[in-house]
């Protein structure tokens, strides 16, 4: 006990410590999975839960309105062929992007405090992208003919057309979701049978014994999980890098100025972990106080994740003043027209809101006692969400809605359904947050046994 | 009343007898024998009407199902009702007679389409007996091969589901043989009182047919009154004659010899009648390709825009009164005898500094080959001193053509109106006849016609809709649509073209030659047999189609209404004698041939100068008074076209206004009386307003507003009710064009006005290219030398074309951004209408759209015209980026769009930098409405939603084309594939064809120094280029000229 409050030999002792003291793996077990076995209802789930369905339920009717008129009913025109529907489908994908990064990439990079955060971050990904892929799905014309994005065997005789980014995103997507998904469960299965092991409800008990998969923790069972964990982290890497590339390809790949850009790729990249990293906060923060688990979601944490916000809110800082500059440097009218469009014209609010959400209010992270304000840092969460979802509305609307002939100039104006789908996934991926925490750990217990062990022995 | 009909046609199939009769025959006995059974009324009555009672509620969504019960119904009998209508006159093909109908295979049929007392001839392109696309005729002189765009949109006329379909005797249901009764004893009553009483309002005929027919009604009832009567007439061209001449002439202009034109307020491109030849001709002297290396140049004084003075070398904005000081400061400059200047202002004081005396110059020097314009609206006063300006400069006979009136009897038209109102105050009027025309939403505010209208007796009103007038009527009779029937009518230059039906009426109509002689009391006549007959009697040569005809403003000869129509035809159909051949050689031609009326030189009335001088000073001309100019709609005319939607969501050339009208009036004027665009103001005249929303128009003159005439129906139909505003409730008889010292204040309200196009401004960019003929002589690449296009690389391989490879050329000298195109093109590719709320979201559906930008200061704004559509780019950035390979790139060149294979991502749309694709966001295409279904064109698809759509280059035409050429073993030749564009483009502005020959048209065109790419810099190789507009300032005007 005494050497927990003791500087540890890797230097970290001005942080606060990735795991509270005083959390033995009994403890750590029963804390987690309690959450999911002997959960209280509280009125604070039951009251967000009933929001979050609700808003669900108007994502349900706007879809199926959508299903029956058609995409007219949201605000797209001519010129501005995509809007919510894409803005939507780029920051939700760049949402998913910090639950691979924190999952994957520190993992290899063998940081520990990853532990704490990464299984829901995980699952912030998966519901993340659940509801990214449902706007290009619907985005389309005919929605019931989307199944001609994948290759398959046909009488036709008609492939896909390979040129097309908006083809790779179908492949890049799916192998997204699908890595992330069993990147997730494979984290899952020691937890999973953990929860067998304790449940005491029969149906529980069968269905978490299901899940599990028959573990039961053997040496031979941990070192292929081990390697198995291990070769999910190395293929999941290079996804959280090719996604929001291929996403961006969407854009650079065409020759509308504002889309037209090379820098689009690692811009986007460095975006979407911004952009995930506030989400993170934005529901890790309100977890750990509902639930207690400020001893596992330590001060910590919201430290290392202010500071990787900060880190990345300048990469996109440095994108934006490369796109100022390269409208200037490009010398083309239609480029230079762009970007003073962007600036001062009609939409010019949307640029200056999101520079001030983007650039100017998070530069208060530099300051330690704002990275140690857990209010401060919501708040800031909310304000980068916020801010990104403007860029991507800056970059879609504001470059198509003025492109390079005038006469075609016509502004966007979004409907109720649009905000009705937005809003609707934003109630479809709470719901499916709330579930989560209701039925599965949402921390690792295996990886906090693991690391409390760390804690009190020191890595080897 | 659904369920009797429905009862009531049960009762008629379950007839006993005729089952009976049924289950003893066979086969064509049949058929033959249930005629011959058939012998209950309501039987008699279902095979007679084809459609069974209740036809009518396909109208109503509602009451849809139960027609489809009915149509299940009468389906049993459509053999026999086919066999009872097929119509027994012979229609002769025009270009092709097919040996027989091969499904798929159009046949074109000459015809002409009577429009405000002119004809154009057409030649209509009909599958299977369905009129599917209107085409002018290229022998006839009114069209030479073009249309405008209202003729283009008078095919959804004849499909209009709103159009009558049926009898009204007092807005219910009745039959033409109820009405026959009726007025059978009414015939009586006029004959005994040799027709006192009795009353006719019609508008201007030019059918000889009708003329004549008219002539009878008149020795039938010779007390009976004929009245005349056109909202948008010529009223103020008749009286300039008179005043020039003493008498009636009918004036056309030859642009095709006119090398300097002056037009005064004259909208001869648009507008007025012939605009299209008069589109043509001027076109063609402004060509510089090919051996012509000269240009015309127009001077045009106008007070509101038009395309003519948008397309004008030098244009002057000035209010109405300037104008006609102004042409009277270049007639007293000229030296035209008699003329000296009238009255003074700053702004014509500051023309008369140079750009009168230049004029003047430009003028004098080229006499007999300029020509002077008078606009419609403008007063007698300056037609007559146009003549006058014409005979001065010697311009009779070369650039200006008089002859006889085309229209059978000319009069004053506002008189003749005014006169029938007199007489209905003073109890005169027992029976008024409505021949055509909707005078109770049409006819000036003072003269509360509808008012007056139900004083009298017996209200009888036929017309093609049931509309303001049927509705005040006591019998309402259809009259069909040109393509529904036999008629005749003269073109602009006397011409007569006989109107052959391309369809038996779809609705229970006839055509006003048989309603006129149901009146005249021969009720059973076919409008086949009264127009065959008329001609039949044809022996002599050309004779006068009118004689003297009553002063102007002198309402007791309008009421006496002399018919100056003469007996027996005006041309000889006959050739060699033979009646039949020269019958069936008219019909092939579209046009009787020698029928042109002959040039005449009237000499000049000695005191016109005296009488135009005391008519210019009667109207006052205060200083700071705000007029208000009428015009008509560039789309919907005087309202008549308000139900046709095409019409009605094209963009109205100058403003981009699509469903409205509003008050155009400068940004000076504007902002002088606090006024924003969108602004509701109050504009009074004379006791009278109405509330219209603000438009500020660029270019317009100051002190002044227009607003258009045509808007605001309230029973024209679905589609154009309540659109806009009507401007007639402040129109008044004395003021019909201009009216001055009107008032106008703002409201608090705003309304709301869709365009199509919000930017009006190139923003610097290399969009329009222009430049002088000056400039072009000094040195014929000075464009690509102003303009350096990059050398572009590309990673994709460069395609080969071994056949054909289709390109486009578009001149913008030519363009007058007519819309004839945008129609020509929504008729031809079943393009759909969206409505103001949908073209307000950005989702109009043309596939050809006319930009239209301004440049310079907002007072005197230069104006250029863009056509844009698929520019079918070599390297598309469309087809890279479909994901499922909708839009591909052809073996011919062409950017082809795969319907089917469409899932609609848009991602094609937002990569096109033309921006020149169209999504179908929602279920656009009406597939509800039967008569719709008849009227598409079946070699395009119709798209459903959710499926992008653009031009094609016409493919189907290219594959009409494609079929002939290989039957031939060769390759297509040039001109054999017209895009409908280009066919209809009243100057020849588009050229198609196959850039791989080299000898084609459009190859030669795209060699052009003047020829550019749009967006060249992309990189995306257009087929469609453009020809560098070209202007032909005065250089004493402007410098650098």
């Amino acid at each position: 006990m005494e050497r927990l409050q003791s500087p540890d030999a890797r230097g970290i002792a001005p942080n606060p410590p990735v795991l509270a003291k005083g959390y033995t793996y009994d403890a750590i077990t029963e804390k987690i999975s309690d959450l999911s076995l002997n959960p209280k209802l509280t009125k604070g789930w039951l009251g967000g839960f009933s929001i979050a369905i609700t808003l669900a339920g108007c994502m349900v009717v706007a879809i199926v309105h959508l299903l029956f008129t058609g995409v007219g009913i949201w605000g797209n025109n001519q010129p501005v062929g995509w809007a919510f529907d894409i803005i939507n489908f780029v920051w939700w994908i760049g949402i998913g992007h910090a639950g691979t990064l924190i999952s994957a990439i520190l993992l290899l990079l063998k940081q520990n405090w990853r532990t704490s955060i990464n299984r829901f971050a995980e699952a912030m990904t998966i519901f993340a992208v659940a509801c990214a892929g449902l706007y290009p799905l619907l985005h389309t014309g005919r929605p019931w003919l989307d199944y001609w994005l994948f290759p398959f065997p046909n009488s036709m005789g008609v492939q896909q057309q390979f040129r097309s980014p908006l083809l790779w995103d179908v492949f890049a997507i799916s192998t997204y979701a699908s890595v992330s998904t069993l990147f997730w469960f494979v984290g899952l299965i020691p937890d999973l049978a953990v929860l067998r092991d304790r449940a005491v409800k029969p149906l529980a008990r069968k269905i978490y014994a299901i899940l599990a998969l028959g573990w039961r923790g053997s040496a031979q069972h941990w070192r292929r999980y081990r390697i198995a964990y291990l070769v999910l982290a190395g293929l999941s890497t290079p996804l959280v890098l090719s996604v929001h590339t291929i996403v961006s390809f969407d854009f650079a790949e065409s020759l509308i100025p504002g889309w037209h850009t090379t820098i689009f790729p690692p811009y986007f990249v460095a975006g979407a972990i911004y952009s995930g990293f506030a989400m993170v906060l934005s529901l890790c923060i309100p977890l750990r106080k509902a639930y207690g688990l400020e001893g596992f979601i330590t001060a910590r944490h919201l430290n290392n994740m202010a500071k990787v916000m900060l880190a990345m809110g300048l990469v996109v800082g440095y994108g934006y003043a490369m796109e100022a500059f390269m409208a200037w440097y490009s010398g083309s009218p239609h480029e230079m027209g762009m970007f003073i469009n962007r600036t001062t014209g009609p939409m010019a609010w949307s640029y200056w809101a999101l520079i001030a959400c983007n650039i100017v209010i998070p530069q208060t992270l530099w300051l330690r006692r704002a990275r140690r304000s857990t209010l401060w840092l919501f708040i800031i969460s909310i304000v980068v969400n916020v801010g990104m979802w403007l860029e991507r509305f800056v970059i879609i609307v504001t470059s198509l809605y003025r492109d390079f002939i005038p006469s075609s100039w016509h502004t966007y104006v979004p409907t109720i359904w649009d905000f009705a789908m937005f809003f609707g996934t934003i109630g479809f991926f709470l719901t499916l947050f709330f579930l989560f925490i209701r039925y599965v750990p949402v921390i690792s217990i295996a990886e906090m046994r693991e690391l409390s062990h760390e804690v009190e022995h020191g890595h080897h | 009343m659904q369920n009797d009909n429905q009862t009531s046609n049960r009762k008629a199939l379950d007839n006993p007898s005729f089952t009976e009769h049924l289950a003893n025959k066979t086969g064509r006995q049949y058929w033959r024998g249930l005629e011959e059974i058939a012998e209950t009324t309501e039987f008699r009555e279902m095979v007679d009407r084809e459609f069974p009672e209740g036809a009518s509620e396909w109208l109503d969504p509602v009451g849809r199902r139960n027609f489809l019960k009915l149509m299940g119904a009468s389906l049993a009998l459509a053999g026999i009702g086919a066999c009872a209508k097929q119509p027994e006159e012979k229609i002769i093909p025009y270009v092709k007679q097919p040996e027989e109908f091969v499904p798929g295979k159009p046949s074109f049929f000459a015809t002409a389409m009577p429009l405000r007392g002119y004809a154009t001839g057409l030649l209509v392109e009909s599958h299977l007996g369905r009129p599917t696309k209107v085409e002018g005729n290229p022998d006839h002189p009114a069209s030479l091969g073009a249309t405008d765009a209202i003729t283009q949109a008078s095919i959804l006329g004849l499909y209009d589901p709103d159009r009558s379909q049926t009898v009204l005797s007092r807005s219910r249901i009745a039959s033409w043989d109820s009405f026959k009764t009726a007025i059978a004893a009414e015939v009586g009553a006029w004959k005994a009182a040799q027709g006192t009483g009795l009353h006719f309002l019609t508008e201007t005929i030019n059918s000889p047919t009708l003329a004549d027919q008219m002539r009878q009604l008149m020795a039938t009832y010779p007390n009976a009154v004929w009245h005349q009567y056109e909202p948008a007439g010529r009223d103020c061209v008749r009286d300039g004659a008179k005043m020039a001449f003493g008498q009636y002439v009918e004036t056309t202009y030859r642009f095709d010899k006119a090398e300097v034109i002056f037009s005064i307020d004259a909208d001869f491109l648009l507008t007025m009648p012939g605009s299209v030849r008069y589109s043509r001709d001027f076109s063609a002297m402004r060509r510089t390709s090919g051996e012509m290396k000269g240009m015309n140049r127009l001077y045009a004084l106008e007070s509101s825009p038009s395309v003519t003075g948008a397309v004008a070398d030098h244009r002057a904005a000035l209010a109405p009164a300037a104008v006609e000081q102004a042409a009277w400061a270049v007639g007293a400059a000229l030296g035209v005898p008699g003329v000296s200047a009238q009255g003074s202002s700053p702004a014509v004081d500051a023309l008369g500094k140079a750009w009168i005396p230049s004029l003047v110059k430009d003028l004098q020097a080229h006499r007999g080959r300029c020509v002077v314009v008078a606009g419609d609206e403008q007063s007698p006063a300056v037609h007559a001193l146009a003549h006058a300006m014409n005979a001065a400069l010697g311009n009779v006979g070369t650039t200006v053509v008089y002859t006889d009136p085309v229209e059978a009897n000319p009069t004053n038209q506002a008189a003749s109106l005014a006169a029938l109102m007199q007489q209905i105050d003073s109890g005169k009027v027992d029976t008024l006849v409505v021949l055509g025309g909707n005078p109770a939403f049409t006819a000036p505010a003072d003269l509360k016609f509808a008012e007056r209208y139900q004083k009298v007796r017996l209200r009888i009103h036929a017309g093609e809709y049931n509309d303001e007038t049927a509705y005040l009527s006591h019998w309402h009779l259809p009259l069909s649509h040109y393509l529904e029937s036999w008629s005749d009518a003269r073109a602009m230059d006397g011409t007569v073209s006989i109107v052959q039906p391309l369809i038996a009426p779809l609705w229970d109509s006839k055509p006003l030659h048989e309603v006129v002689s149901i009146l005249n009391g021969t009720p059973s006549a076919t409008a086949y047999d009264i127009v065959r007959a008329y001609w039949q009697g044809a022996k002599s040569a050309p004779a006068p189609a009118s004689a003297a005809a009553p002063a102007p403003g002198d309402s007791t000869a309008a009421h006496a209404a002399p018919v100056a129509v003469s007996a027996g035809p005006v041309a000889s159909i006959a050739v060699n004698g033979d009646f039949e051949r020269g019958w069936h050689q008219a019909l092939y031609r579209g046009m009787v041939a020698g029928s042109a009326l002959p040039p005449k030189s009237p000499t000049l009335n000695g005191g016109w100068a005296t009488a135009a001088a005391a008519m210019l000073a009667a109207t006052p001309a205060a200083a700071d008074a705000f007029d208000i100019l009428f015009r008509v709609d560039p789309m919907l005319l005087d309202g008549r076209f308000a139900n046709i939607g095409w019409l009605q969501e094209v963009p109205k050339p100058l403003t981009k206004l699509v469903w409205d009208n509003a008050l155009l009036v400068s940004p000076a004027t504007a902002k002088q009386r606090g006024w924003k665009t969108e602004d509701v103001v109050e504009v009074g005249y004379k006791n009278l307003t109405v509330k219209v929303p603000v438009w500020e128009m660029p270019g317009h003159a100051d002190g002044c507003g227009t607003l258009y005439l045509g808007h605001g129906r309230t029973r024209s139909g679905r589609v154009g009710n309540d659109v806009g505003v009507n401007v007639y409730a402040i129109r008044t008889s004395d003021a019909p064009w201009r009216a001055a010292a009107a008032t106008a204040s703002k409201t608090s309200d705003c309304y709301r006005l869709v365009t199509t196009q919000t930017h009006y401004s190139m923003e610097g960019r290399d969009i329009v290219r222009y430049g002088t003929l000056a400039e072009f002589m000094a040195n014929e690449k000075f464009m690509e030398e102003r303009h350096h296009e990059p050398e572009i690389v590309s990673l994709y391989k460069e395609h080969t074309y071994k056949g054909h490879a289709w390109g486009m050329a578009i001149d913008l000298t030519a363009c007058t951004a007519c819309n004839a195109c945008v129609v020509a093109c929504q008729s031809e590719n079943n393009i759909p209408v969206v409505g103001k709320e949908q073209v307000n979201n950005g989702r109009a559906m043309h596939w050809i759209r006319i930009d239209r930008y301004y440049e310079g200061d907002a007072a005197a704004p230069a104006q250029h015209f863009q056509p844009l559509t698929c520019m079918h780019c070599e390297k598309a950035p469309c087809e890279t980026v479909c994901p499922v390979g909708a839009t591909v790139h052809g073996e011919e060149g062409l950017n082809e769009m795969v319907y089917n294979r469409c899932i609609g991502t848009r991602y094609c749309s937002n990569n096109c930098p033309y921006k020149v694709r169209r999504f179908n966001y929602l279920l656009f295409t009406d597939l509800d409405t039967p008569t719709y279904k008849m009227m598409r064109n079946p070699d395009v698809t119709v798209r459903s939603r959710g499926v992008m759509e653009k031009c094609t280059y016409c493919v189907q035409r290219i594959n009409s084309a494609r079929i002939e050429a290989k039957k031939e073993g060769r390759m297509i030749r040039d001109g054999e594939v017209v895009t409908a564009c280009a066919q209809v483009c009243p100057t020849e502005a588009i050229t198609f064809g196959n850039i791989n020959d080299k000898e084609s048209r459009v190859a030669k065109a795209k060699k052009s120094p003047l020829n550019y790419a749009l967006l060249a810099d992309l990189g995306t190789a257009p087929r469609t280029t453009y020809l560098t507009k070209l202007r032909n300032p005065n250089p004493e005007l402007e410098k650098g000229a």
